[in-house]
């Protein structure tokens, strides 16, 4: 009995001791989406490494992942995120809108405010045995295609954009014929998928469709996770490239005087050592540099933005996915 | 002679002013909230954004599988709850255990795990699909099937005790009078057991009308297919559009409001004419 009040003593003492030395350390909370997990598992003691060889500074680095639009809610609530990382523009537009941050905040850092990007592809049965080489293919009839919620989800808004974009490049192509190819795309969909994990694990798991359309780099998740037996990936003509947006949220940092780490924080991801890891985590990276490193795990794609095409992703987003916007259009119930 | 002498325990104020705090804090100010902040779109915006044909198709889905999966877990709940009392077998216990399970299991598990069963490649789906052509996953069936599991216990842990309470004499008694075993059942049990089933069909059914978590992943959730409200409301969380979900949230409240004082009075009605008769029999006697 004595040895273990003992012991509980001591236990205290440590953890008392641990939490006065971390109370001198800075901290400061990265607030994210769900898949983002492992990019920042590998990124965050990569900054935090160099950051102290810089400034002799030691940081915590915490981070919230969770469902994009959710996130931000709960940043625009109150949770105190000195950056947030996403993977959709109009999450962190979200938070300019409620004053967080400034509206010009993907001005703020090169390539809009996003480090690396992605591309929609598809994911195919072993072997393709439909033959599919590009979206045309998507919408022959009998094909199924398992996709997530294209109103509620990132990826199922990315795979929307995806289609319309490539139908209206086109030769001949405008708003019109986009929005004939997606309604036609969208009813070879027999279930919208509430996440994009769900709609991975209705692919591999449960043999739901014929071809899943996911980001790249999700790709390279299902094959660590699922082996690389089981699927091929194929690399439509064109696609669209995704982009994975970061901001410092002004508001938070000014009150908590963590301005100088958070930029520092955001601005290593554009370092070679934070694009190397993003290419080890299969996010293509924007230095050119890196990205020729690791070509052989990206190979070239011809790929579009949602600026070319859609202007912005405010407008695309109102245009598309507001109620009464293009989905609600094109979708026809079956 | 004041009513307040009769009472046994003392501190009915303090009590009466606890419940009041708690109830306040917990259900309804969150509630109040919800409708104020719903009251800043105006009448006609409101009305617009609650009667649009895919909210309609979503109320009706919602409630109506609501509805079939209370009924099915009325029916079948009672008779685990009446196994479960009347008869002795091995094991008994652990399946009494096994009732429990939905109301502990994250739902998102149990919508995770309903959805691999049944899927046309699943253990059940691919028999139900494959020898009856009959699809579970990603239909409407499958949203009953999801709200079938997180209702059943309600329905077997509110008759279990009224079963336990009706002595097996009363079936005897009922027999040796001459009863059928029809007649000792819907004449002499089920009136008796009435109330409380009707409690947990009315819990299971408000359960299932909020059930998020396991439905999304059986479900499709195809717009006015297999697209239930609180689905719609995340839907328009997604929009970034708050006040439109508060409408849809108003709308499934007076809904179940409305449905559940239906039910109540119901079961008001039901218990008077229950006791109505034990006074006649007393008179008779």
């Amino acid at each position: 009995m004595h040895k273990t009040l003992k012991l509980a003593f001591a236990a205290a003492a440590l953890i008392g001791a641990v939490s006065a030395a971390q109370a001198q350390q800075k901290e400061i909370l990265n607030v994210s989406y769900d898949v983002a997990r492992d990019v920042f598992k590998d990124y965050n003691p990569r900054f935090i490494a160099a950051y102290k060889a810089k400034t002799g500074e030691e940081l915590v680095v915490k981070q919230s992942h969770g469902g994009s639009s959710k996130q931000v809610r709960a940043v625009a609530d109150g949770l105190e995120a000195d950056v947030v990382t996403m993977n959709q523009p109009t999450d962190v537009s979200f938070l300019a809108e409620k004053g967080l941050l400034a509206a010009d905040w993907n001005k703020k850092f090169p390539n809009n405010a996003s480090p690396y990007t992605s591309a929609m592809v598809f994911i195919v049965r072993k072997g393709n045995p439909k033959g599919f080489k590009d979206w045309s293919d998507l919408v022959k009839p009998g094909v199924t295609i398992t996709l997530p919620h294209p109103k509620n989800t990132g990826n199922g808004r990315n795979t929307y954009l995806s289609a319309w974009g490539w139908a209206q490049r086109q030769p001949g192509g405008n708003e019109k014929t986009a929005a004939a190819f997606v309604g036609a795309f969208l009813k070879n969909v027999p279930a919208f998928a509430p996440g994009g994990r769900d709609a991975t694990t209705n692919f591999i798991q449960r043999g739901q469709g014929d071809v899943l359309i996911t980001f790249e780099s999700e790709a390279e998740l299902i094959a660590r996770e699922f082996g690389r037996g089981n699927f091929d990936v194929v690399y439509p003509t064109q696609t669209l490239q995704t982009e994975f947006p970061v901001a410092v949220v002004d508001k938070v940092v000014d009150k908590r005087g963590t301005r100088k780490q958070a930029q520092a924080y955001l601005e290593y991801l554009w370092s070679k050592d934070g694009q190397e890891n993003a290419a080890q985590n299969y996010l293509r990276p924007t230095d050119k540099d890196v990205l020729k490193k690791y070509a052989a795990q990206f190979p070239p794609i011809k790929t579009f933005t949602v600026e070319e095409v859609f202007g912005s992703w405010d407008k695309a987003f109102n245009a598309h996915f507001k109620d009464g916007g293009s989905f609600d259009q094109v979708y026809q119930v079956k | 002679m004041t009513r307040k002498s009769h009472r046994v325990l003392p501190g009915f104020g303090l009590s009466l002013g606890y419940s009041l705090v708690y109830l306040s804090l917990l259900v309804l100010i969150p509630l109040g909230a919800l409708i104020a902040r719903s009251a800043q779109l105006s009448l006609a915006d409101f009305w617009a954004i609650a009667t649009t044909e895919r909210a309609f198709a979503a109320y009706k889905i919602t409630f109506g599988c609501a509805l079939i999966a209370a009924i099915v877990n009325g029916v079948f709940g009672l008779i685990v709850a009446w196994v479960l009392v009347r008869y002795d077998f091995p094991g008994k216990r652990l399946v009494d255990a096994f009732v429990d399970l939905p109301f502990a299991l994250p739902t998102a598990v149990a919508g995770i795990t309903l959805t691999t069963l049944y899927a046309s490649t699943g253990w059940v789906g691919q028999f139900l699909e494959g020898v009856l052509g009959f699809k579970v996953a990603f239909t409407p069936a499958g949203i009953v099937v999801a709200l079938i599991f997180i209702g059943i216990p309600f329905v077997v842990r509110t008759v279990q005790p009224v079963i336990e309470d009706i002595e097996q004499e009363v079936e005897e008694a009922a027999a040796s009078l001459g009863a059928t075993r029809g007649q000792t059942f819907f004449r002499v049990l089920l009136p008796a057991l009435f109330p409380a089933l009707l409690t947990g069909f009315t819990l299971a059914f408000s359960r299932a009308v909020g059930e998020y978590g396991s439905v999304i992943f059986i479900a499709g959730n195809m717009p006015m297919v297999s697209e239930i409200t609180p689905l719609l409301i995340i839907s328009k969380l997604e929009q970034y559009d708050l006040p439109g979900a508060t409408v849809l949230a108003v709308v499934m409240l007076v809904i179940s409001f409305v449905l559940l004082l239906a039910i109540n009075l119901l079961q008001w009605w039901t218990a008077n004419r229950h006791s109505g008769r034990h006074i006649e029999n007393g008179v008779q006697a």
